[in-house]
């Protein structure tokens, strides 16, 4: 009896000894895309960024040292609490390793709060707060696509080089759109400019009117639209209404992406300036991909984000392959190890704080008379290196950072 | 709110206790086991906002007042707490009685304007403080606009209970949700609860008969909003985090749904009604905005088909069996 009973409980301690030994979780490399799927932000992000993750699944064969690969998606709804919750149970109960996509900031640093609790990965290639990768970084955690440091820097710089040199915001108050103004109004002023003044508008607002008269009564020559998605495509729009552009004022984007151009139409966003990590219609890397991309998702050609979201996955699962595990601290050294090469970034590391850094690129939205066919909206002006683009790692008050 | 339920009625009825207390012995068995079978989150989810539909049912199912702003209570709280948590590094057995004290009183200086009119404009009175309270949620400095206070840490309770663990946490949300209820249970039947009754049923003659019917409102409403007040604490706790979800009026008008579902004016109903909706939210989550259509289609359902809410409908059921709902 007693050795009967002395073998079973070897059997039990041998048995929980492999299942704490096996490097893959459940048996799988569990990728969830949480993002906004419904929201003011699912043209940019959304749909796209999931296909954009599964492109990347099926690039890389489905299989990662032989364990396959699955993919998962949810709505965050742009609300911090609900992405905060979906993260908790993918990790907790579904056994998901890696979340990406992320678009929003207040979702994004809810999800990382998760991750970093949990010793998950989460890669962040939709919001643009620079707080992900100072205050609020992780050693689990990425940024992939762009930040606002990075987007104030561009069009910045270029704008005021070219005599922009008065400046007026329109900010969505919130605070993507103060640290946006901030970060923006930081650049005009080194870089010589003066900025006579801001207005604050609520974000997901339909009516400009008295913002734009009080834009246009401060005489600047240049309006920063320090807001997002619908907030600038609307923006945007009265300002043509109201003659704004017509009378010598000009319109600074400072977060667009092609999705709102695409909105907008050539004939009112044309001669904008903007700052972009990617543009399909670059090169022939990034046109293979927005042809296969646009086959599956109706034609629309990707965002940055989309472009960031397959880069991200692709990246991760070469740390996945490398690492030989899909425990979160194992793959994110190697993630940091590895540099950054396809067509969303060909010369991209990833630093201790996380940030992916990579080139910017400044472009002009074309003249309906310049555009060659659907989808053909950006001149690309010049590149800027990612160590100009983003904020220096000496700067950055990560603490994983030494110094 | 004129007729009286049916389940309100049954309710006046002398009933043997015994039938009642095993019903709440099994109950409370369910809910102890329960996080060993579901995810404990989920449930602890469930638990804070039937804690919310219960404070809201207070003031809607016994004195009769339709409030549409209970959510600025609820994230207010939740606001608070985080903060006192956070920044304060307060424990949570200080940091959640801070909570519901500032609910408490914003409850009374809103409740103070609002139990002047009644029915839609006393909703419409309680919508407009509301949304002030959203606002200063937006832009005051502490509530970090759209990004909320993040990264709330659980805390030690009394220093002794660890609850970064999910079980741990679930037990003391269940033990808060109990007292809640029976915080809730105590009102009811007590001679303030009979009075508030009487105003829902007739004010005019509440008011002949020499009742104060401000006071009582009032203090009604100060309760509802303490109530309201300790879910939103403990939730700000369960998901480390407040934001503007919690404020916001879509919050306000689940709390109605969650109610209406469960069954106006009963002691359960809040709670199931809770939990059905955050199961379909739960359910869904990969739909997207159509969870907002299909909790619609339902809450029409139940209003055509089932009045009174699904426990509403049991009642008589089970009042037959000498239960209370």
């Amino acid at each position: 009896m007693l050795k009967r009973l002395f073998i079973a409980a070897a059997a039990v301690a041998l048995s929980a000894g492999a299942a704490y030994a096996q490097p893959y979780s459940d048996g799988k490399v569990k990728i969830g895309v949480l993002t906004d799927l419904s929201g003011f932000y699912s043209d940019l992000s959304g749909k796209g960024s999931v296909e954009a993750a599964k492109m990347a699944v099926e690039d890389f064969g489905g299989k990662v040292n032989g364990i396959p690969i699955e993919v998962v998606a949810a709505d965050h709804q742009n609300k911090p609490d609900i992405a905060s919750a979906i993260a908790r149970k993918w990790y907790d109960a579904e056994g998901v390793d890696a979340i990406v996509g992320l678009v929003n900031s207040g979702a994004g640093l809810a999800v990382r709060q998760v991750s970093r609790e949990k010793g998950k990965i989460d890669i962040n290639s939709g919001a643009g707060s620079t707080a992900l990768t100072n205050a609020q970084c992780s050693r689990t955690g990425f940024h992939w696509a762009y930040d606002v440091y990075a987007l104030a820097v561009g069009t910045g710089n270029a704008v005021v080089k070219e005599g922009g040199d008065t400046w007026y915001f329109l900010t969505a108050d919130y605070a993507f759109g103060h640290d946006l103004e901030k970060q923006t109004a930081k650049v005009v002023i080194a870089d010589g400019g003066k900025v006579l003044g801001e207005v604050a508008h609520p974000q997901n607002s339909s009516d400009f009117s008295s913002y734009l008269l009080q834009a246009q009564a401060s005489k600047a020559k240049i309006i920063g639209l320090a807001n997002a998605g619908g907030d600038t495509i609307n923006a945007i729009k009265q300002a043509k209404e109201f003659g704004i552009t017509q009378g010598g004022q000009k319109l600074a984007g400072l977060l667009v992406f092609i999705s709102d151009v695409h909105a907008l139409g050539l004939d009112t966003a044309q001669g904008m300036l903007l700052t972009t990590s990617y543009y399909w219609n670059r090169d022939e890397a990034s046109r293979a991909f927005a042809k296969r991309f646009a086959a599956r998702m109706g034609g629309r050609m990707p965002t940055m984000v989309q472009a960031g979201v397959y880069s991200s996955v692709l990246h991760y699962l070469k740390a996945v392959k490398a690492a030989k595990t899909d425990e979160g601290i194992k793959v994110a050294d190697e993630m940091r190890a590895m540099p950054v090469h396809d067509f969303f970034a060909e010369n991209g590391t990833v630093r201790p704080d996380g940030l992916m850094v990579h080139d910017m690129y400044l472009a002009e939205v074309k003249s309906p008379a310049e555009s060659k066919g659907p989808w053909d909206y950006y001149k690309i002006l010049r590149t800027i290196p990612g160590d100009q683009a983003f904020m220096p790692l000496a700067d950055s008050t990560c603490p994983l950072v030494k110094k | 709110m004129t007729a009286l339920p049916a389940a309100a009625r049954h309710r006046q009825a002398r009933i043997p206790v015994s039938r009642q207390m095993l019903l709440v012995l099994i109950l409370l068995a369910a809910a102890l086991a329960a996080p060993f079978a579901v995810y404990p989150v989920f449930l602890m989810k469930g638990l804070c906002y039937g804690l919310f539909a219960t404070a809201f049912d207070l003031l809607l199912g016994f004195a009769g007042l339709l409030s549409f702003g209970h959510a600025a209570f609820f994230g207010f709280a939740a606001y608070v707490t985080a903060n006192a948590a956070r920044q304060w590094g307060w424990p949570p057995e200080l940091a959640i009685p801070c909570g519901v004290a500032a609910a408490a009183a914003l409850g009374a200086a809103f409740g103070w304007l609002a139990i002047r009119r009644q029915g839609i404009y006393f909703a419409m009175i309680t919508l407009a403080l509301a949304q002030m309270m959203y606002f200063v949620a937006v832009e005051a400095p502490f509530t970090h606009g759209e990004d909320g206070i993040q990264g709330v840490p659980r805390g030690l309770l009394f220093g002794l209970f660890d609850l970064s663990n999910s079980r741990t946490m679930y037990y003391f949300v269940l033990a808060v949700f109990v007292l809640g209820l029976a915080f809730l249970h105590r009102v009811v039947h007590s001679p303030f609860g009979q009075v508030l009754k009487a105003i829902r049923d007739n004010e005019p003659r509440a008011v002949s008969l020499g009742y104060r019917v401000e006071r009582y409102k009032l203090v009604a409403f100060v309760l509802s909003a303490g109530m309201a007040g300790l879910a939103g604490s403990v939730k700000a706790l369960v998901f480390q985090l407040a934001s503007l979800g919690d404020v916001h009026w879509h919050a306000s008008g689940e709390v109605v749904l969650m109610t209406l579902l469960g069954g106006v004016g009963t002691l359960f109903g809040p709670t199931v009604g809770a939990f059905v909706v955050v199961t379909i939210q739960d359910v869904f989550a990969e739909a997207g905005s159509w969870v907002t259509i299909i909790q619609g289609a339902i809450f029409v359902i139940c209003v055509l088909a089932f009045r009174r809410g699904i426990v509403g409908m049991a009642a008589p059921w089970l009042a037959r069996r000498g239960i209370e709902a």
